[in-house]
């Protein structure tokens, strides 16, 4: 998947940056099914981390009990204005997409 | 009529999300990728069995210091927004888990040092019932919970 499958923010207030981030993907559970009555194979991220400057921030695990497009939200301190924030991601198919954002 | 149709679909949805785990999990993916996916957590229906398997313990103190914010009425359940904070001190991971899904366990959050006690995400609710989150400190165990009611299921995505 392309880069641009990921829009992700790091802003830094008081201290604290607030990262935000939309990953695109759609988060099959493998239990739907289509209008043929087959099932749906799970397609779903399963592993989510970020980091900056070689510091790991989080590691998300996931199921497909998240949401299509993932939204993920976290707060870490000790970084400043200018440091990258970086998201990858890796889905149960093996896939994988990862963002760099500059913190403002 | 409807219901009995609403039934059938739900039952049929239980088997196929365990096996569409395990296809999607044991069997299509390379190994490596998986070796830090906690399968058995996402897997287990129980509470106690998902946290051993997860967290390393199984023992829960519910916690005035997780706050979870949640619609109380979700009216699309595929998509609910939720937000986990907690200012417990050194917590290491949380956890996010809705109770009545077939798959109950939804998500888990390692924390690096520095990361304060706050995640954000948007999960599926199948129907109406808790929201659990689960935060590791100092190997224990502390949770909280809030009711979502859903209007929509979210199964359907």
């Amino acid at each position: 998947m392309a880069t641009d499958s990921i829009k992700i923010r790091a802003q830094l207030k008081d201290g604290v940056t607030t990262v935000k981030a939309l990953m695109t993907h759609p988060m099959e559970t493998g239990a739907r099914k289509d209008k043929d009555g087959s099932l749906i194979p799970a397609h779903f991220i399963q592993e989510v981390s970020c980091e900056a400057g070689g510091r790991k921030l989080l590691t998300a695990h996931w199921s497909g009990g998240v949401s299509k497009n993932p939204y993920l939200s976290f707060k870490f301190g000790g970084a400043s204005v200018g440091d990258l924030v970086k998201l990858s991601w890796m889905d149960n198919k093996g896939e994988s997409a990862s963002a760099e954002a500059e913190i403002n | 009529m409807i219901n009995n149709k609403r039934r059938l679909l739900l039952q049929g949805s239980l088997t196929a999300g365990a096996l569409g785990v395990a296809i999607g999990a044991g069997l299509l993916t390379p190994h490596s990728v998986l070796a830090a996916w906690p399968e058995k957590a996402f897997k287990a229906k129980a509470m106690p069995e998902m946290l051993m398997e997860l967290m390393g313990v199984d023992g829960v103190e519910e916690s005035g210091d997780i706050q979870i914010k949640a619609p109380d009425i979700a009216e699309n359940g595929a998509v609910v927004p939720v937000t986990i904070t907690t200012n417990i001190a050194g917590a290491e991971s949380i956890a996010v888990i809705a109770v009545n899904n077939p798959a109950p366990l939804i998500a888990s959050y390692d924390l690096g040092e520095g990361t304060e006690g706050f995640v954000s995400t948007r999960i599926k609710m199948g129907k109406s019932g808790d929201v659990v989150a689960v935060v590791k400190s100092g190997g224990k165990l502390y949770s909280a919970r809030k009711e979502v009611k859903v209007t929509i299921g979210g199964c359907g995505g």
